[in-house]
């Protein structure tokens, strides 16, 4: 991430550059000379194509994506699940990766749990889901939240150092779907605790000084852990 | 008494004072509020999301779905709570006011829905509804050629005037009063919406669309604004 370099916050319609070498990417358009905006976002001007970088909005799939997903019917086959956005995600028997019972699916996966899986396949208006990666399956107990999924990096952190804070300094487990679903477990205090330092990170995502803020909130013991992942 | 100045004291072609800021609703996907003066407008935007009922669903494109909505304490005399005829017409004509701008292709089956409600009234609720939810759509990250601003352009008596208030749309005297809104496209100045209550001759009428251009590039202005994280608040 190159968050030292000022990106420029544009509007739809508006009017990015005027350069006639420069060459339209994602959510952007060129009219005679001038490169326009067609989503709200920052600018991306490091390369000859001058793309957008979306700040908000509903979760966009793309091949290869882990997410969080829910279970919201069962039928023959598999499992319909919960993804977030205008999609229906399915997870078929076959991509589990144990022998499952085929009259007894609720058993693996009742209506309401909650897994970690991979999108395999991405159709017209649904996506197919698999099990068949390592750390993927189904997430036992916890809490699951749900956040802007374009701040999910952020929560991330570089390499990690953000989540590996949350986590180390609440001691939970913490699985974060590039959907926005962010499972959580561990003592309830350290659940709590842990869900409101995410949603302080996605409230304060844009601003500067974000990991100090959030070690502030966690209290003093998380010092030793960030100094680890910064150096 | 004929008509030489506003009641509110304004130049003929001067806005109200705008306050307009976005993320007021936080459970909404984009959300903005905007108001000209005493008329408040808060406007949210969900989705794209799953379509129901089945047969609203369109395999090529999305749908928008406009809810335009006046709360009851937002008048003088208690608006009866729930759709009526009037909010479905300007639900209808906020949809057809943004239809142009929003690409809906993207996500075919789906449907975005746009809330809006009037929180307080003092006439141009429709313009300032529209103003909120392009604004809104826009911070919800929907992809949109452009932007599009409102704004209601009245001729009171023989005056073409600028954002007009309920003083000026219920004058009686002389020519009356004609309510003209309208809606202007950011880059291609085109006019998605343009409805006209009252009479008005049509060289008039041109009049009127002139004022009202200039309006909404100064109305394109505070949106612009707001949508970069600025707070506008120029009432009180």
């Amino acid at each position: 991430m190159t968050e030292n370099q000022e990106r420029k916050l544009v509007i739809p319609g508006e009017v990015i550059i005027s350069d006639d070498d420069k060459l339209p990417g994602d959510f952007t358009i060129k009219q005679g000379k001038d490169i326009i905006a067609n989503r709200y976002g920052l600018v991306d001007t490091s390369s000859r194509v001058i793309k957008i970088i979306p700040v908000s909005g509903i979760f966009e799939a793309r091949r290869g994506n882990t997410v969080i997903v829910r279970v919201s019917d069962i039928n023959f086959s598999g499992w319909s699940m919960e993804i977030g956005g205008p999609y229906s995600a399915f997870l078929p028997l076959s991509e589990c990766p144990r022998f499952i019972n085929r009259n007894e699916l609720a058993e693996f996966g009742n209506i309401g749990d909650v897994f970690s899986a991979k999108i395999s396949n991405i159709k017209r208006d649904s996506v197919d889901l698999t099990l068949k990666f390592r750390g993927l399956g189904k997430l036992e107990g916890g809490r699951t939240i749900r956040i802007n999924p374009h701040k999910v990096p952020r929560v991330i952190g570089k390499e990690g150092s953000m989540i590996n804070l949350i986590k180390n300094s609440t001691q939970t487990e913490i699985n974060v779907g590039q959907n926005g679903y962010v499972w959580i477990k561990g003592s309830e205090e350290g659940e709590k605790k842990a869900e409101n330092a995410i949603k302080l990170v996605v409230q304060e995502a844009a601003f500067e000084g974000l990991t100090e803020k959030i070690e502030k909130f966690l209290g003093g013991k998380s010092k030793s852990v960030v100094k680890e992942d910064v150096e | 008494m004929p008509y030489t100045k506003r009641p509110d004291k304004r130049k003929m072609d001067e806005l109200r004072p705008i306050k307009t800021e976005i993320g007021v609703v936080p459970n909404a996907d984009g959300s903005a509020l905007f108001a000209f003066g005493k008329t408040l407008a808060i406007a949210a935007v969900y989705g794209p999301k799953h379509l129901h009922p089945q047969h609203m669903q369109k395999p090529d494109r999305g749908l928008i779905r406009c809810n335009y909505n006046m709360l009851p304490f937002s008048v003088t005399e208690r608006a009866r709570p729930g759709p009526s005829r009037r909010s479905k017409e300007i639900g209808l004509i906020t949809e057809n006011a943004l239809s142009g701008v929003v690409d809906l292709t993207r996500f075919p089956s789906s449907v975005i829905d746009v809330e809006i409600l009037i929180i307080q009234a003092n006439a141009s609720t429709r313009c300032a509804g529209i103003n909120a939810a392009a604004m809104a759509l826009a911070h919800a990250g929907i992809v949109m050629k452009e932007m599009v601003s409102s704004v209601s352009i009245g001729k009171i008596d023989d005056k073409i005037v600028t954002d007009i208030i309920k003083e000026e749309e219920d004058w009686k005297e002389g020519e009356g009063a004609t309510d003209i809104p309208f809606t202007m496209t950011s880059n291609s100045k085109d006019i998605t919406h343009l409805q006209l209550d009252g009479n008005i001759s049509t060289k008039r009428l041109k009049e009127a669309v002139e004022a009202a251009k200039k309006a909404c590039e100064k109305i394109l202005d505070y949106q612009t604004r707001a949508l970069k994280g600025e707070k506008i608040n120029e009432i009180n």
